[in-house]
């Protein structure tokens, strides 16, 4: 099927009543779930997976597909209000965001912000069409050895740029995969670490370590401090969102900066929006000429990072859909969702699913279009949504996951299980582990490890066969590298600031 | 004295994880005539484990110091929400949650009975009307 036609094929099925609701329910709750600092889209998506059990799966990868980049909306509204990013990929829009709100100004930070994403986003999508198949094509040659070495090569990506600490990153990483091995031993039957129960044997359900550590922990956390944060008064006079025709005029380099930039950070494991923000405001300023007023309320500086975080989605779907290789913890819950009702992202999924993908992608479309019209008008209606009492939020968290964990498994044990993932996610947390390589491990444990011990029968024991073989020794090789970069002063400078923003 | 961080801690606990893995993984064959057994891949990531661990433990004296300040409050609201968890299986879903609730309501941000009262039955009462009642689907 080419372009024209798969393009067709999906907005037919995006355009269908069903599937608009789902869209318009995803970039809604996308963008109160951005707005709101410390609820973000991974565990959203977590608690929500389940429920979609029961809804067609195009409709339900288009809403939780919509919740994720509408959360990157979403998460510019309080950056510019409040000086608080919604979202950690929205941390560098309070820079510039904020002093113009100071300034009087939010009405057209806002509308750029929305504009931005908007034009960056759906150029994200572009890319995400335009790559996807060829690469997809391309990847149709990889074997064993290729898969295991991109799975290294992912999972070295994300414990670079992940923590502080890479020991910590690589032992959340490897602990991700004992988990992952839980259970029956697909290829001998052999059950591994299952401590005799029964309950274990089928292993752990990988909703159930998301639902923990991702909502939980994060509620776990948030309840710590005493007092409900108070409510932050909201600027009025928010009725000018339109940002001028200057402002458009002064933003044109920061609109293609932030989705090439966006896009392209986006398609590498690990990196994700945050840095892409980051990357794409530094690009702005140093080619700004107005690069001392940087960080005084300068336009740019908001349309930029802005618009990057958004492209990033479409680049961060292209491996995950294409190579089942997800770069992140959202895109790893949202490889989970995939597999739960029955597709196996990869390779072949494009052309054995075109329905999934060309209506995925059509309905990215229609969701900044959504966002768009929904974001500059009702801006003010959405910051409402801080006021609700977190006393009532937290309750229905707990509640949401409960219920949701049950739905998949309907295992007493695996509600155990539950509240022990919501610990081990809240003392992580506090021990500064990162949870995205934990998340990433689990997901790729099993097929890593089928993918080693079926290259190893290849080769009849021998390891050279994922050396000998050019794109898997370029991919290992590749990993090495990435995991040497801390002994590298000056590229660990550089990787411990980018982690520092991320953790601000 | 040198002040230990918690890494110390979590690192003596990831080591001890390390060795129960590769303790288990020496148990199962490491390669059979078809190629690597159950045993292989344990093997090499428990050892993994247990060597980081022991990195990290040993640089445990550099590690950062945490703050401590609200954990309490993270692991009483984790009882209660592991107790609510007991509570189901003898007095069903609806009820337990709403304790949970109210607990999170009144107790940890002490706001009045009354209003714990409502909120606690409100949300218990939501979540039996959109789950088992629209949506069909069976609670705890």
């Amino acid at each position: 099927m080419d372009i024209a036609a798969g393009l067709m094929h999906g907005f037919a099925l995006a355009l269908q009543p069903a599937n608009l609701w789902w869209c318009f329910v995803g970039v809604l709750l996308g963008t109160v779930v951005g707005i709101m600092p410390g609820l973000g889209p991974p565990a959203t998506i977590a608690m929500l997976l389940p429920l979609t059990a029961l809804m067609n799966p195009a409709g339900a990868i288009i809403m939780l597909a919509g919740i994720y980049y509408g959360a990157k909306y979403g998460g510019s509204t309080t950056s510019i209000l409040l000086n608080v990013p919604g979202e950690s990929a929205s941390v560098v829009t309070c820079i510039d965001g904020y002093q113009m709100a100071r300034k009087g100004r939010a009405g057209p930070a806002l509308g750029i912000a929305a504009i931005a994403s908007f034009i960056a986003g759906t150029v994200g999508v572009i890319g995400l069409m335009l790559i996807s198949p060829p690469l997809a094509r391309f990847a149709l040659a990889f074997s064993s050895p290729e898969y295991f070495a991109l799975m290294t090569l992912g999972l070295a990506m994300v414990v670079l740029l992940a923590g502080r600490s890479m020991v910590k990153a690589l032992l959340a990483m490897l602990v991700g995969l004992w988990l992952a091995g839980i259970g029956t031993d697909p290829f001998s039957t052999t059950s591994r670490f299952t401590f005799g129960r029964m309950e274990l044997l089928s292993g752990i359900d990988f909703v159930v370590v998301a639902i923990g550590i991702f909502a939980l922990g994060e509620v776990l956390a948030n309840m710590e401090a005493r007092e409900e944060p108070q409510a932050l008064p909201v600027p009025k006079g928010l009725r000018n969102l339109l940002p001028t025709l200057r402002d458009l005029r002064d933003c044109r380099f920061a609109f293609v900066n932030g989705s090439v930039i966006g896009f392209l950070i986006g398609v590498l494991p690990g990196a994700g929006s945050t840095i892409a923000s980051f990357i794409s405001y530094g690009v702005e300023k140093a080619f700004s000429r107005r690069r001392d007023e940087f960080g005084t309320g300068v336009i740019e500086g908001v349309a930029a990072p802005e618009g990057a975080n958004n492209s990033e989605t479409g680049g961060a779907l292209v491996p995950l859909l294409t190579l089942g290789i997800p770069g992140s913890g959202t895109t790893a819950i949202l490889l989970a969702a995939l597999v739960l009702w029955g597709f196996k992202p990869g390779p072949l999924f494009i052309s054995e699913h075109p329905e999934m993908f060309w209506g995925l992608v059509a309905s990215m479309y229609i969701g900044n279009v959504m966002l768009l019209i929904l974001n500059l008008p009702l801006v003010p209606l959405f910051a409402q949504v801080l006021r609700a009492p977190v006393y009532v939020l937290y309750p229905v968290i707990f509640g949401l996951s409960i219920v949701g964990v049950y739905t998949v498994s309907g295992s007493v044990f695996d509600l155990a299980l539950l509240a022990g993932f919501g610990l081990l996610g809240y003392v992580m947390r506090k021990l500064d582990y990162p949870s995205a390589p934990l998340v990433l491990g689990l997901v790729l444990g099993g097929a890593m490890e089928r993918a080693l011990r079926q290259s190893l029968m290849m080769s009849e024991g021998s390891l050279g066969i994922l050396v000998s073989r050019p794109i898997s020794a370029l991919m290992l090789a590749c990993a090495a590298l990435v995991l040497l970069i801390p002994f590298f002063a000056r590229l660990n400078t550089w990787r411990l600031r980018a982690m520092e923003e991320e953790n601000k | 004295m040198l002040r230990r961080s918690p890494d110390l801690w979590s690192g003596l606990a990831l080591a001890a994880l390390g060795g129960y893995i590769v303790n288990e993984a020496r148990r199962w064959d490491y390669l059979t005539a078809d190629g690597p057994g159950p045993g292989f891949f344990p093997l090499w990531y428990g050892i993994a484990i247990l060597a980081l661990s022991l990195v990290l433990v040993l640089a445990s004296t550099r590690g950062p110091q945490v703050d401590w300040k609200g954990t309490g409050r993270a692991l009483a609201t984790w009882a209660a929400l592991a107790a609510s968890l007991v509570l189901m299986k003898f007095i069903g879903f609806a009820l337990a949650f709403a304790v949970l609730a109210y607990f999170v309501v009144a107790v940890m941000y002490r706001r009045g009975a009354v209003l714990a009262a409502v909120v606690a039955a409100a949300l218990a009462a939501g979540f039996y009307l959109v789950f088992p009642l629209a949506l069909g689907i069976t609670l705890p």
